[in-house]
C-alpha cells in the first residue's frame, strides 16, 4: 500500500508541475486582462498538434519543437489578443467571458473538423525510458516535462521582475489607471501578456505530447484543471498558481489510487467549489483576485 | 399593435402546418423548440437576474435521470417523473444558488460554480453502475403509450414541446411583467443599490434558480422521451449546457422572446451545417463558436437589442 501511495505522490507531483505551467498562462492573463479564458486549453491542444505534425512530418523532437512553437503561440496569442479580445474589453463582464468560450469551442471542433476526433500518440524512442525511487517508477518523459514545466515558470517568474516589458505588465496588473499615467502602452502590454501566456500553455502541451495522448479536445480537462488551479493559488498569483498547480496534481493521483473508476476527478471539484466559496482569494491570500 | 397580430399568426402556424410538413422539417422544428425551451428556461436565470450559469446540464440531467429512473425501477409514467426531475432539479438549483449567492459569489465565479456541479454529477453518474454508468439507460419506447409519454411518429412530440414552449413563454412573459421581474433585472444592474432600495436579492436570485432549474429538468424529460435513450456525457455534459445558453444570447438575454429568435436562426444553420458537411463532425459547433464570437463583438445585446437600435434610429 505504501509503495502505491508513493507512486501516487511522484505522479502527482510530476503532472502537477505541468498543471503549474498551464496555470501560470492562465494567471497571467487573468492579472491583465481581467478575464477568465476559456480558450487556455483550446491553445493547449493546438500547441500540442503543432508539435505532433512538426514530429511527424519533419521528425522534430517535441522538447525541440518548443523552440517554433514558444514563439509561433507568442505571436499567435497577440493576434487573438487583437482581433477578438480587445475590441470587447468594455463589453460586460459575462461577455467576455462567452466570448473566450465562442473561441474555445471554434478552436477545438476547428480541430476536429481538419485532424478528425481520434486519439494520436506521439511515439518518442525514449518513450518508455524509466527509473526506480524506492518502490515509485519514474518516467523520465514525466519528469522531463515537470521539470521543464517548473523551470519555466520560475523563469517566467524572474521575467516579470526584472525586465521593463514584465515590470509593465505587473504594473498594469496591479493598478491600470495608474499604468496609463506613467506612460505604459496598455494595449501592447495586454497583447503582449496573452501572447506569453499562450506561449506557455503550448510549451506545456509540447512537454506532455511524449506520454500524453493528443485529440480536439485533450485542451478540456486541462482547462478546467487550471482553473482550479488558479482559484486555489489566487487569481493573478505565479507563485500560487506553481504551488496550486502541485496541490492539484497530488490530489487528483491520490484521489486516483484511493477512489474507484474515474472518481478522481471528484476530488478536484470539491476542492475547486470550496475554494470558491470559502477562500475565493485563494489559498495563500494576499492575491489581487477580485 | 403589428407586433401582436404577427405573434399570432406566428403561434397559428406553429399549431397548424406540422401536420402537412414532411418528416425531415418536423425534426428541425422538434429542434429548434427543444432549444428555444432550453433558451427560455436559463433565460429566467441568465437573462432576467444576470447569473450566467454554464453548468444547466445539471439540472437538466436530473430531470433526464429521475423520470428514466422512475420509470425502469418503478413503472413511474415519465409525466410524473417529469415533476418529481423538476422538483428534484430546483432543490438541488436551491442548495446551489444558497451556496453561491449565501457567500457572494458573482459573475465569473458563479459561472465556474455551477459548471463545476455539474461536472460532479457527471463523474458521479459515470462511475454509478446503479444509474447505467457511462453506458448509459435505454427508455423503453416500443409500443406507443401516451399515459407513459411515448408515442408513435414524432407528431405528438412536436406539440409537447411546443406546448412547453408556450409555457415557458407564459411563464417568462409573467415573470418580466410581475414583482419578480423588476426585483431580478434591478438586482443585475446593481445589487448593492436594490438591496438599498428594499429588494431581497438573496431571495429573487433563488426564486429565479428554482424556476430556472425546474424548467430546464423537464426539457431533460422530453429529451430521455423522445430520443429514447441518455448517458452521462449528454446529459451532465458542458455540450448541453452551453447549447441551453445560446440561444438566450443570439436572441437577447433578458427579452422575453430572445430565446425563441434565437433559436430560430442558430438551430436551422447547425442542421444545414450537419447535413452538408456529413462525416465531418464538428462543423457546427465549430460554427457555433465562430457565431458567438460573432454576436458578442457586433450584437451584444442580441437580435432583440439590434431589433431595438434599428427601430430607434428609424425613428
Amino acid at each position: 500500500m505504501s509503495g502505491l501511495l508513493l507512486q501516487a505522490v511522484v505522479s502527482g507531483l510530476l503532472l502537477g508541475g505541468v498543471y503549474g505551467l498551464v496555470a501560470s498562462g492562465l494567471t497571467l492573463i487573468f492579472g491583465v486582462l481581467r478575464i477568465i479564458n476559456f480558450a487556455h486549453g483550446a491553445v493547449m491542444m493546438l500547441g500540442m498538434y503543432a508539435s505532433y505534425w512538426l514530429w511527424v512530418w519533419l521528425g522534430v523532437d517535441p522538447y525541440l519543437s518548443v523552440l517554433l512553437t514558444a514563439p509561433a503561440f507568442f505571436v499567435l496569442g497577440m493576434g487573438i489578443q487583437r482581433l477578438v479580445i480587445e475590441p470587447n474589453r468594455q463589453a460586460a463582464e459575462h461577455n467576455q467571458l462567452l466570448l473566450t468560450l465562442g473561441l474555445a469551442l471554434f478552436l477545438e471542433n476547428l480541430a476536429l473538423v481538419l485532424w478528425q476526433g481520434d486519439f494520436r500518440t506521439l511515439r518518442v524512442p525514449y518513450a518508455n525510458a524509466s527509473f526506480v525511487i524506492g518502490d515509485a517508477l519514474v518516467e523520465v518523459s514525466r519528469l522531463v516535462a515537470a521539470g521543464g514545466a517548473v523551470l519555466i515558470a520560475l523563469a517566467l517568474f524572474v521575467f516579470l521582475r526584472r525586465t521593463d516589458v514584465g515590470k509593465a505588465i505587473r504594473a498594469l496588473a496591479e493598478e491600470r489607471e495608474g499604468a496609463m499615467l506613467v506612460g505604459i502602452d496598455v494595449a501592447r502590454i495586454r497583447s503582449v501578456a496573452f501572447g506569453i501566456g499562450s506561449a506557455c500553455v503550448a510549451v506545456a502541451g509540447a512537454l506532455i505530447t511524449p506520454f500524453f495522448y493528443i485529440a480536439p479536445d485533450v485542451g478540456e480537462s486541462f482547462n478546467l484543471m487550471a482553473f482550479v488551479v488558479v482559484v486555489l493559488g489566487g487569481m493573478g498569483n505565479f507563485i500560487g498558481a506553481l504551488l496550486g498547480g502541485l496541490i492539484v496534481g497530488l490530489a487528483e493521483s491520490l484521489g486516483a489510487a484511493l477512489l474507484p473508476g474515474s472518481l478522481k476527478q471528484l476530488v478536484v471539484f470539491v476542492i475547486f467549489v470550496l475554494v470558491l466559496l470559502f477562500r475565493p482569494e485563494g489559498l495563500f491570500g494576499g492575491a489581487r483576485g477580485r | 399593435m403589428a407586433g401582436r397580430a404577427l405573434g399570432a399568426l406566428a403561434a397559428a402556424a406553429l399549431v397548424a402546418a406540422p401536420p402537412l410538413l414532411p418528416k425531415y422539417s418536423l425534426e428541425i422544428l422538434i429542434s429548434i423548440l427543444f432549444f428555444a425551451y432550453l433558451g427560455l428556461a436559463w433565460n429566467i436565470l441568465g437573462g432576467y437576474a444576470g447569473q450566467f450559469s454554464f453548468g444547466h446540464a445539471a439540472f437538466f440531467g436530473i430531470g433526464a435521470y429521475t423520470s428514466t429512473l422512475l420509470l425502469l425501477r418503478a413503472g413511474v409514467s415519465p409525466w410524473l417523473g417529469m415533476l418529481a426531475g423538476g422538483a428534484l432539479a430546483a432543490a438541488f438549483g436551491l442548495f446551489e444558488g444558497y451556496l453561491s449567492f449565501r457567500y457572494g459569489l458573482r459573475g465569473p465565479y458563479f459561472s465556474l460554480v455551477t459548471l463545476a456541479f455539474a461536472e460532479m454529477l457527471r463523474v458521479v453518474s459515470v462511475n454509478a453502475k446503479a444509474v447505467g454508468a457511462s453506458l448509459g439507460l435505454v427508455v423503453p419506447t416500443g409500443t406507443p403509450a401516451p399515459l407513459l409519454f411515448v408515442f408513435g411518429g414524432k407528431l405528438p412530440y412536436y406539440y409537447v414541446i411546443l406546448a412547453m414552449t408556450g409555457l415557458a413563454l407564459l411563464i417568462t412573459g409573467a415573470v418580466a411583467r410581475g414583482r419578480l421581474g423588476y426585483a431580478l433585472i434591478a438586482v443585475r444592474e446593481n445589487e448593492d443599490a436594490a438591496e438599498a432600495a428594499g429588494v431581497n436579492a438573496l431571495g429573487s436570485k433563488l426564486a429565479a434558480m428554482a424556476l430556472s432549474s425546474f424548467l430546464t429538468a423537464l426539457g431533460g424529460t422530453f429529451y430521455a422521451q423522445y430520443f429514447a435513450y441518455i448517458d452521462p456525457t449528454i446529459t451532465f455534459g458542458p455540450a448541453i449546457s452551453i447549447q441551453g445558453l445560446l440561444p438566450a444570447i443570439v436572441g437577447g438575454a433578458g427579452t422575453v422572446l430572445g430565446p425563441l429568435l434565437g433559436s430560430f436562426v442558430l438551430t436551422p444553420i447547425s442542421e444545414l451545417t450537419r447535413a452538408m458537411l456529413r462525416g465531418r463532425a464538428g462543423a457546427d459547433i465549430m460554427l457555433y463558436g465562430l457565431i458567438l464570437v460573432l454576436v458578442i463583438s457586433f450584437l451584444p445585446q442580441g437580435l432583440m437589442g439590434w431589433r431595438r437600435a434599428v427601430r430607434r434610429s428609424a425613428r
